[in-house]
């Protein structure tokens, strides 16, 4: 019993490895799921973000074409990490609108400037109301919205390089 | 340049490492174990860190927006001590700090320590250089602090309002130091085990660490569970939060190790129990910083596991942990058998103490890591908060602080002389409190009461290891231990004091209506919108009065507008017997304000036990430490 | 007595072994009740939860469901997971970011008639999000 005792605290460490390496090869799921894939966007109208620009509104995605929705801000970190990726996407050929959060005009203008422009619209949503709406409760998020204004995918958090080919394909798929 | 520089700085740390390692393994021969050489290594390491890690301070201070961290975190507008404290304030930077310690540490043993075996010391600096090789690998490969970005950027990006606090800027090196304080406590065990030297000599070598990092994981302690009451705005001071817990294990490993080490020291007893302690108390910090920073258990950011760096930490903690725990297991049938010792004596007590500690923190691990292993076994989410630790731990605790009326008042090995004279002031002093509060506060609760009869008991109990002695004469380490203990007696008697006597009111208020609340009387009079540097808020004016007593109290709602946040910022009144502690909400429909206001009685000791603890501490580490400078002059090393 | 040396370990390892069978025992028996599950409004409506038990409910506020009463204290609301819904009722300050519509976590106790008594409420998410890189703090 003495021999096999002294072994004790080892156990008790590979357990915790065990445990902590199960957690990291799948990450906790905190977030709730989607409520809103397979839903039709709420009806919203939102004005510019930038003066001359388009603004958003849900009549926007009726068109019969999929689009994606990028709801961002000057203010986040993450989002410029993403822009490069949004580019991307834009230059594989899938339209992109965004709605900028809590923003000012200005800073929104700055942002583009220095991050690049992929989006075709830019509404502006200084109370959160349409992006509460949308089920998103932070920024970056993406949404896959089909030709008949319904979503189909949420990304919550930034694109990452790895996200590109998947976006892609929830795009192919909405069509 | 610098960022370069601070890079080769880095890589030729980890280099001398490598060879320090290599070396202690015996493969330099006796010549590469001598004393001179491991030395002279251990030395350029800690300067070669001390440097990159002044470099990164630099490149922060000089806000140089090439280096893609200083961009990440830091932006030129921010206030000097920000851009100065935001260079550990980040993931990289403060794995640097937390590396830098290790290899100065290392450097200090190396340069200072005389009492332990040429080879000994050379095998305990090798474990050092080990652990430093692993933390110095993770920063090379996995984050690298003066990664440049180019083009550099007109400016950064981390102008975070919330993160600019004097308090959270010097509160996380301070518990950095103390964990990794205790690399030197594992390090030297690590030596003892390998070579089989686990006596007195070793546990003296240790205590001088122990006792330094345990004093700065109390200080943190202290001054993180001051910041979360004043900041959070929920009247709270400890909420068992996984990020508390992480410091909580290895201050509670650190204090088991602090008392048994003194039996090793004194008496060369409890030699096993002792190395097993110093392992975990630094395998502890070593989780704790993990669980923290990997987010694997405050998950409340959706996004916070990097797998990569994730899986680099754990597989370093399992190879350093599970190598350090085979080797006790291996070696420790060649430690020899201490000085035996009775049931009643200092070494029992100090026993019941380690036993108690030890339990304690296996109540603190289980909870904290239970529901991880929950989800993992069977699928389901669950949290463990106050309820389970307060009910769990707190009975276990206050058995400790019973002991404490005792234990250090007992001889080493054997006291036949009987108890009950020396433990009844104590007893009689829990007796009257009890009666007392059983008449004038029947409704508290039970742990409350015995909080409050305990920790007034102690009060003069922790001081009876002084009576009967020449002051003049008493050694500065008993008065330490007294004043610790003194601290003790204090923090609980502000805890159950808080549990017992807490009054919170929530309250809808007009302008002008009042509210009472303890001995107050508080008057709604105004709220008024106010403007920060890069914030608004609102104000609310309340005029609390008590007798002839006023005072005025401001909490405010804030915002930020970059990034857009509301903070509760708390206002607190701090008297003699108490503080007065209000928070303003939302404004109803009907402008009607929501107020919440608590009266906390005797609140502040449970901070000022906290100081009296690390003050302690201090004691006992100056009498160390002069202790062993005038034998050393003396010539009379053998003895303490 | 004075314990022998060899006798000594042995006795303190057997001390050792207890302290630490019972610190997990009581540990184990602490949880028992006080662990507070995670739980959603489909749970509920099945009947999985115990009334009385401390649990977390997690959900999104229905919108059109929240309503204060008089006192200006006192909150009312729906949390559903698109399948059910439960009724929670709160009492307090609510967090900045609680708003019909955002997603929620409620800290309570199922009382009577399957009202869920919340003594918390989290919002769940901060207004960003961080990429791994960043989410140091």
């Amino acid at each position: 019993m003495n021999r096999a005792l002294r072994f004790l605290p080892l156990l008790v460490l590979i357990a915790f490895v065990g445990a902590v390496a199960w957690r990291l090869s799948s990450p906790a799921d905190q977030k709730i799921p989607s409520k809103m894939i397979g839903q039709p966007v709420p009806t919203f109208a939102l004005a510019p973000a930038i003066p001359g620009r388009q603004g958003l509104s849900s009549a926007d995605f009726s068109s019969g074409r999929p689009r994606l929705i990028n709801v961002f801000a000057s203010w986040c970190v993450p989002c410029i990490a993403e822009a490069p990726l949004l580019t991307e996407l834009k230059h594989r050929g899938l339209p992109i609108d965004a709605i900028a959060v809590r923003d000012r005009p200005e800073d929104v203008a700055a942002f583009i400037e220095r991050n690049g422009d992929p989006f075709d619209r830019i509404g502006a949503d200084p109370e959160s109301q349409v992006q509460l709406a949308l089920g998103s409760s932070g920024v970056p998020e993406t949404f896959v919205i089909d030709g008949r204004g319904v979503v189909r995918y949420q990304h919550m958090g930034p694109i990452e390089p790895g996200d590109v080919a998947m976006i892609v394909q929830e795009w192919e798929a909405a069509k | 340049m610098i960022a370069e520089a601070g890079l080769a700085a880095l890589w030729l740390a980890a280099a001398l490492a490598a060879l320090q390692l290599a070396l202690a393994c015996g493969l330099g021969g006796d010549q590469g174990r001598r004393i001179s050489t491991v030395r002279a290594l251990a030395l350029s390491q800690g300067l070669l860190t001390l440097f990159a890690f002044g470099a990164l301070i630099f490149l922060f201070l000089r806000s140089d927006m090439s280096v893609l961290l200083v961009f990440e975190n830091s932006h030129s507008q921010k206030p000097w001590l920000y851009k100065f404290a935001g260079t550990w304030g980040n993931h990289e930077g403060s794995m640097l700090l937390w590396v830098a310690v290790l290899a100065v540490a290392g450097a200090i043993v190396a340069l200072f320590e005389r009492r332990l075996g040429e080879r000994t010391l050379s095998a305990a600096l090798g474990a050092q250089a080990a652990l430093a090789l692993g933390f110095f690998a993770f920063l090379l490969f996995a984050s690298n602090p003066f990664e440049r970005l180019s083009p550099a950027p007109l400016d950064g990006r981390g102008l975070n309002p919330l993160l600019q606090d004097p308090g959270l800027a010097f509160h996380p090196p301070t518990l950095y130091l103390g964990y990794v304080g205790l690399s030197v406590a594992f390090s030297l065990a690590v030596g003892g085990l390998v070579r089989s030297e686990v006596g007195p000599a070793i546990a003296r070598a240790m205590r001088p660490w122990v006792l330094g990092a345990w004093i700065l994981l109390t200080l943190g302690i202290t001054a993180g569970s001051y910041w979360a009451y004043y900041e959070l705005g929920w009247g709270g001071w400890w909420f068992w939060d996984p990020v508390e817990n992480a410091s909580l294990m290895p201050w509670l490993a650190a204090t088991a190790l602090l008392h048994s080490i003194n039996v090793l020291a004194a008496r060369g007893g409890l030699r096993a129990w002792t190395m097993m302690l110093a392992l975990i108390a630094f395998s502890l910090s070593m989780i704790g910083t993990f669980l923290v920073r990997s987010g694997i258990l405050t998950s409340v950011h959706a996004f916070a596991v990097d797998p990569t760096r994730g899986t680099f930490i754990l597989c370093l903690l399992a190879l350093y942990i599970g190598g350090a725990l085979t080797l006790f297991a291996v070696r420790i049938a060649h430690v020899k058998e201490g000085a035996p010792f009775e049931i009643v004596s200092r070494e029992g007590g100090l026993v019941a103490n380690n036993l108690l500690l030890s339990a304690i923190l296996g109540i603190v691990f289980v909870g904290t890591l239970y529901p991880l292993i929950a989800e993992a076994s069977s699928g389901e989410k669950l949290s463990v908060g106050a309820p389970y630790f307060n009910s769990v731990a707190s009975p276990l605790a206050l058995l400790l602080a019973g002991l404490m009326l005792i234990a250090p008042q007992l001889k080493w090995r054997r006291d036949a002389a009987p108890i009950l004279p020396r433990l009844a002031p104590g007893l009689l002093v829990a007796l009257a409190v009890l009666i007392t509060s059983f008449i004038l506060a029947p409704q508290i609760g039970w742990l409350p009461r015995l909080g409050l009869s305990i920790g007034a008991a102690l009060l003069p109990a922790s001081l009876l290891p002084l009576f009967g002695r020449s002051l003049r004469r008493t050694p500065l380490a008993v008065w330490g231990m007294a004043l610790a203990h003194f601290g003790v007696a204090v923090a609980i008697l502000g805890m159950a004091s808080d549990s017992a006597f807490t009054e919170e009111k929530l309250a809808v208020a007009r302008l002008g209506d009042r509210i009472e609340i303890g001995p107050w009387l508080v008057e709604f009079r105004d709220v008024t919108p106010v403007a920060g540097p890069n914030w608004s808020a609102l104000e609310a004016e309340l005029r609390a009065s008590r007798g002839l007593g006023v005072t005025i109290l401001e909490p405010q709602s804030r915002f930020f507008a970059e990034p857009p946040t509301t903070t509760n910022e708390a206002a607190i009144d701090t008297s003699w017997n108490g503080q007065l502690y209000a928070v303003l909400g939302e404004q109803d429909g009907q402008g009607r304000w929501q107020l919440r206001l608590w009266w906390k009685p005797f609140v502040t000791l449970i901070w000022l036990g906290g100081i009296l603890i690390a003050l302690g501490g201090t004691l006992a580490l100056l009498g160390r430490l002069t202790r062993e400078r005038r034998q050393r002059i003396l010539g009379e090393e053998a003895f303490a | 007595m004075m314990v022998r040396p060899k006798h000594q370990r042995l006795v303190l390892l057997i001390l050792a072994v207890t302290a630490l069978i019972g610190a997990v025992l009581f540990a184990m028996w602490g949880l028992q009740d006080r662990a507070a599950y995670f739980v959603t409004p489909s749970d509920i409506a099945a009947g999985k939860t115990a009334p009385g038990k401390s649990m977390r409910l997690g959900g999104m506020v229905v919108k059109g469901s929240l309503k204060r009463n008089p006192d200006g204290l006192t909150i009312r609301f729906a949390v559903s997971d698109t399948k059910a819904e439960t009724a929670v009722v709160y009492r307090g300050i609510t967090p900045d970011l609680f708003r019909e519509g955002s997603g929620v976590v409620a800290e309570g106790r199922l009382g009577p008639g399957g009202l869920f008594i919340a003594d918390t409420i989290l919002a769940k998410h901060d207004e960003r999000y961080m990429p791994p890189q960043m989410a140091n703090q």
